[in-house]
């Protein structure tokens, strides 16, 4: 039995399917990755009694190993908390992922609730991720309480950052709370701020059910597990309802509220948030956004704002021992239960052997997918450079979407359409000028800059998705000596002057390497890649060019000369076991090897050129 | 030999070998090489195993290594006690520098094998020496003492070279060495190393013109090997001086090949060429052959019969193991039949003679023909049944062995 805090006794706590509206506040912290909202959110718990001293562990909500070692949240949740101020209130904390590639999810999230806690880092300031979710929750309406956390830290700056935040939401700095989720300190007030300030859920308590679903999670033992928030009507236990974007109906095995584990109740009601479980085992069947309705008594109108999540970014992945790619299979679509937004089908590569074309919501989701693949199936993967979807039209009308460079069509091109991104970088002023040259070196188009504060400036872009799914990131924050933040949002498509360029080993086409660049900076990649795999690549027993090349247009060359000797000079007594080990090891080595053409490439050759460092590239610079 | 081991198994405290490895041991020729691990001067490119006597911080180290390789000699013939080992057909002493030690101490080595296991008629017996160490004095007691071959670490002619390599010896003391060994009517074999950072191509002619010029009876070139661990190494890695590229290296050998080819020295195996097949040296080629031999001294290596062991590498270590009576072997191992056929084609194929073709599992046997079309092998060998490996396949003898294992 938890113990509870002093007001909140047990006969006082409203039930869940018997709360009503007016004492329910529905509320997200939003916040950069790394200011603390789990930490916070754990003192919450504690704080409401939900969670003791005993059962506590550090960041109890987040459940995922890669998670907790990588302290961010991927997948929401939503916990019920009773608070007494006057009377007892029912607090419903609906966590919200923190990165840029889940701002459809975030979105969901925000939609559910009627305020918003914007927390920031009182040492380091807002970010932009931040800044792009607090102008999502503005837009939403929703009621933002702002607070600056890790208050006790010594490099704290409480005053200079109230102001920045006052200035962005347009309150006096004095409102800006302070909290410290290490300590405590400023979190009983944080609680009884979000009772006086956030406006209960308004709902039609006797129209047909509509509940917005905003996260879906895949479980072994359950099946799906769906969270929603009910916005009118209820929802019982055993009845069946519906789902209003596929018309699929399901049994409700389950209904229930966490409170911070999972438990069965009565139903749900008006503004009431809680999970259902209806044995369905893939999350497309219970998809973010959409809206549930009971299948007896059907809504006429969805609730707004759904849509299905789309690929932005794309990758080939292959396992690294050919042997693997049945265990590749199995673990994607085991991954996809839990996954809506993952896509992928089967392809081959010449030099890489059987994988996948995967399609990914941006490069977290892509890393997140990928280490998840390699820790949690024992996997040792290779993704070629990503990529993003290109509309191809030919002169003879016909049109293709290109994912995979390889894939690119052959024929006189009349148009290449490529998708855009508004992104938003926050970042101390003094990097303006460096910000500016990069945006620009990558094709971005300065939309507007502003000054949060005499120190720090915001700056909008648009820019060609991709030039940012590269190694944009790591870019601007070696340029900015990592003060940089970078959010971004699709904001559509544009045509382009983009060309294919193959890289070619002896004349033969090495399709992972192929890419689509823009003209002016395809000469640019062709060096490139011609330059690493000149210094991969092993010397042959013959000559071995390596040319760039757009269509039958060679554009850059190099040449790998042939070997003229191997051999060890001095094999004596003391040199023939070494020799040996050396010759079996390289046995191994020679499996390893794929064939291009009759070049013989070892695959870390492969990775390594593939490898987003750019060392091999430096490498290659400074040696000439 | 380099300084740092192969991995292997433990070797047995009385230095006892599988009764598989003494089989047969009557029928197969068996050498004994002794290292002296001392130099006065330790050179930027070495790893061998060898000290200097300030490093030892012990004068007397010569004295206690001459005691515990006596004592190694005594326990190797216990091991091999019984099992038919036939007389000794060749002595190498290495290291090192064994002139550092007196030339009586050398012969007392010598001497030791010869009680323990009989000198066979015509055996070699080899010492390495520095052209500083060799006087005519010394090479008539190396004549007194029954060696009947002296290798001289010539290395350059070309003083800059030498300099680089931190070898002292004047240039001109090579010829007087040279002079002094055939004097006392020992045969003489000159080493020489190429590919040394800063070597033109006219240094390297240079050395080879005047190795020529000194007549000896054998040649050894040996491509520079920038070894982990050694002076010339952090050099290297510092850019201090360049490394060694493998094209230079190439062009130097096939230089070396022509130049000596030219004055009538006949290549035998990789990296050595000699007068006549009579001047080859027997002891090497039983490395090559899979011979058996004990190698007695700090580090020295050994194999019998399939087994290769490797002793402890300081010499006090190697000292008081044998002070205990236990065997100075660190490690062994026991090849199996894949590794042993392994050994013989990688070792076989560095010969003149080649490996013959039937040795070969069935898939090497495919790879001859492929071999030889890309220039590798020599085509009318391998009508005869034997892979012999031509001027570009000696540089590239690796590929050639990849190939030839598959």
């Amino acid at each position: 039995m938890p113990a509870l805090s002093p007001l909140a006794r047990p006969d006082s706590v409203p039930q869940p399917a018997s709360t009503p509206p007016e004492v329910i506040r529905n509320f997200c912290i939003i916040a950069h990755i790394d200011h603390g909202k789990s930490t916070l959110a754990d003192r919450m718990l504690q704080v409401t009694g939900v969670v003791d001293q005993r059962q506590m562990r550090a960041q109890y909500l987040d459940r995922m190993d890669i998670e907790r070692e990588r302290g961010i949240t991927i997948k929401s949740q939503a916990v019920r908390m009773p608070w007494a101020v006057d009377t007892t209130y029912i607090l419903n904390m609906i966590d919200t992922p923190g990165h840029v590639d889940f701002t459809y999810e975030v979105s969901r999230s925000l939609a559910a609730c009627e305020g918003a806690v914007l927390l920031v880092d009182a040492a380091q300031g807002i970010e932009a991720q931040t800044l792009a979710n607090l102008y999502l929750a503005m837009e939403n309406d929703l009621t933002i309480i702002p607070v600056l956390n890790k208050i006790d830290l010594p490099s704290a700056q409480p005053q200079k950052y109230a102001e920045e935040i006052a200035g962005l939401i347009g309150c006096d700095p004095t409102d800006v709370l302070r909290v410290s989720g290490k300590t405590g300190e400023g979190v009983p007030e944080l609680l009884d701020r979000i009772v006086a300030e956030l406006p209960p859920p308004v709902g039609d308590a006797d129209a047909p059910a509509r509940a917005m679903i905003f996260d879906s999670v895949y479980d072994t033992y359950r099946g799906v597990i769906t969270y929603v928030r009910v916005v009118d009507g209820s929802l019982s236990p055993r009845e069946r309802i519906a789902m209003m974007s596929t018309k699929a109906t399901h049994e409700l095995l389950e209904i229930g509220a966490i409170s911070p584990e999972p438990a069965p109740t009565q139903g749900l009601g008006v503004g009431e948030v809680g999970y259902l479980i209806t044995g369905v085992k893939d999350v497309r069947q219970s998809k973010v956004g959409d809206t549930v309705t009971g299948e007896r008594r059907q809504a006429a109108e969805p609730l707004g704002g759904y849509h299905d999540p789309r690929p932005m970014v794309f990758s080939g992945l292959y396992p690294i021992d050919g042997s693997d790619y049945p265990i590749l299979r199995d673990a994607l679509d085991k991954l996809k239960l839990n996954d809506a937004a993952l896509v992928y089908e089967p392809e081959t590569s010449g030099a890489l052997g059987f994988g996948f074309r995967v399609g990914f919501l941006g490069m977290l989701h892509l890393e997140i997918v990928r280490e998840r693949l390699e820790r949690e199936f024992n996997l040792d993967l290779i993704s070629t450079l990503p990529n993003v979807s290109y509309d191809v039209r030919l002169d003879d009308g016909s049109e293709f979407e290109v994912t995979n460079p390889s894939e690119f069509p052959a024929g006189k091109i009349a148009s290449i359409t490529e998708p855009v991104v508004r992104g938003t970088i926050l970042a101390p002023s003094e990097f303006i000028g460096a910000i500016m040259e990069l945006c620009q070196n990558r094709r971005g188009t300065l939309l507007g800059m502003d000054y949060l504060s005499p120190e720090r400036v915001e700056l909008r872009y648009t820019l060609p998705l991709a030039e940012i799914v590269f190694d944009f990131f790591d870019a601007l924050k070696s340029r900015t000596r990592g003060y940089a933040s970078l959010d971004y949002e699709p904001s559509g498509d544009q045509e382009a002057d983009l060309v294919k360029v193959d890289i070619l080993l002896q004349g033969d086409t090495v399709d992972a390497f192929s890419a689509i660049v823009h003209r002016d900076k395809a000469y640019a990649y062709g060096v490139q890649m011609a330059g690493k795999l000149k210094e991969l690549i092993p010397r042959q027993q013959f000559e071995v060019p390596v040319q760039a090349a757009i269509g039958s247009r060679v554009i850059a060359r190099e040449t790998i000369r042939a070997i003229r000797k191997d051999v060890l000079a001095k094999c004596y007594g003391g040199d023939i076991s070494r020799k040996r080990k050396l010759l079996e090891k390289q046995k191994e080595g020679k499996k390893r090897m794929k064939m291009v053409g009759s070049v013989e490439v070892p695959q870390e050759a492969f990775i390594a050129a593939l490898s987003q460092d750019g060392s091999g590239a430096e490498t290659a610079k400074s040696k000439k | 030999m380099p300084s740092s081991f192969p991995p292997g198994d433990p070797a047995p405290a009385d230095g006892s070998l599988p009764a598989s490895a003494l089989t047969g041991m009557p029928q197969r020729p068996f050498s004994v090489y002794l290292h002296v691990p001392f130099c006065r001067v330790r050179c930027g490119y070495c790893d061998f195993n060898t000290y200097t006597l300030p490093e030892l911080a012990d004068d007397a180290a010569p004295q206690g290594y001459l005691r515990s390789a006596l004592a190694e000699v005594e326990m190797a013939g216990g091991v091999l006690e019984g099992a038919g080992t036939p007389s000794v057909s060749t002595v190498f002493v290495g290291g090192g520098t064994p002139t550092m030690l007196p030339a009586t101490s050398l012969g007392a080595l010598v001497a030791a094998v010869g009680e323990r296991w009989g000198l066979a008629p015509g055996a070699e017996v080899t010492t390495e020496a520095n052209p500083d160490t060799i006087t005519p004095a010394v090479a008539e007691q190396l004549a007194g003492a029954g060696f009947t071959r002296v290798s001289i670490g010539m290395q350059s002619a070309v003083p800059h070279v030498l300099r680089t390599l931190d070898r002292t010896h004047d240039p001109a003391r090579v010829a007087t060495a040279v002079d002094a060994v055939r004097a006392a009517g020992l045969q003489v074999s000159l080493d020489l190393i190429y590919g040394t950072p800063g070597e033109s191509l006219e240094d390297w002619r240079a050395s080879l013109d005047a190795v020529v010029a000194l007549e000896p009876d054998h040649v050894s070139a040996y491509a520079l090997v920038v070894e982990p661990g050694t002076r010339l190494h952090g050099q290297v890695r510092r850019g201090e001086v360049p490394a060694p590229e493998d094209d230079d290296e190439a062009d130097k050998y096939e230089l070396a090949d022509a130049v000596l080819g030219a004055a009538g020295y006949g290549w035998y195996e990789i990296s050595n060429w000699a007068r006549s097949p009579e001047r080859r040296c027997r002891h090497n080629l039983a490395y090559w052959q899979g011979a058996d031999w004990w190698g007695v001294g700090p580090g020295a290596h050994s194999h019998v019969g399939g087994v290769r062991w490797w002793n402890v590498k300081h010499p006090r270590a190697y000292g008081d193991r044998l002070a205990q009576g236990l065997s100075p072997a660190h490690a062994r191992e026991v090849l199996d039949d894949e590794e042993r056929h392994d050994e013989r084609v990688l070792l076989g194929v560095r010969l003149a003679d080649g490996l013959p073709v039937e040795h070969l599992r069935p898939t090497g046997r495919q790879a001859v023909a492929g071999l030889v079309a890309d220039g590798l092998l020599e085509g009318r060998a391998a009508v005869r049944g034997r892979a012999v490996l031509t001027l570009r396949g000696r540089l590239l003898a690796d590929t050639v062995v990849h190939r030839l294992l598959l």
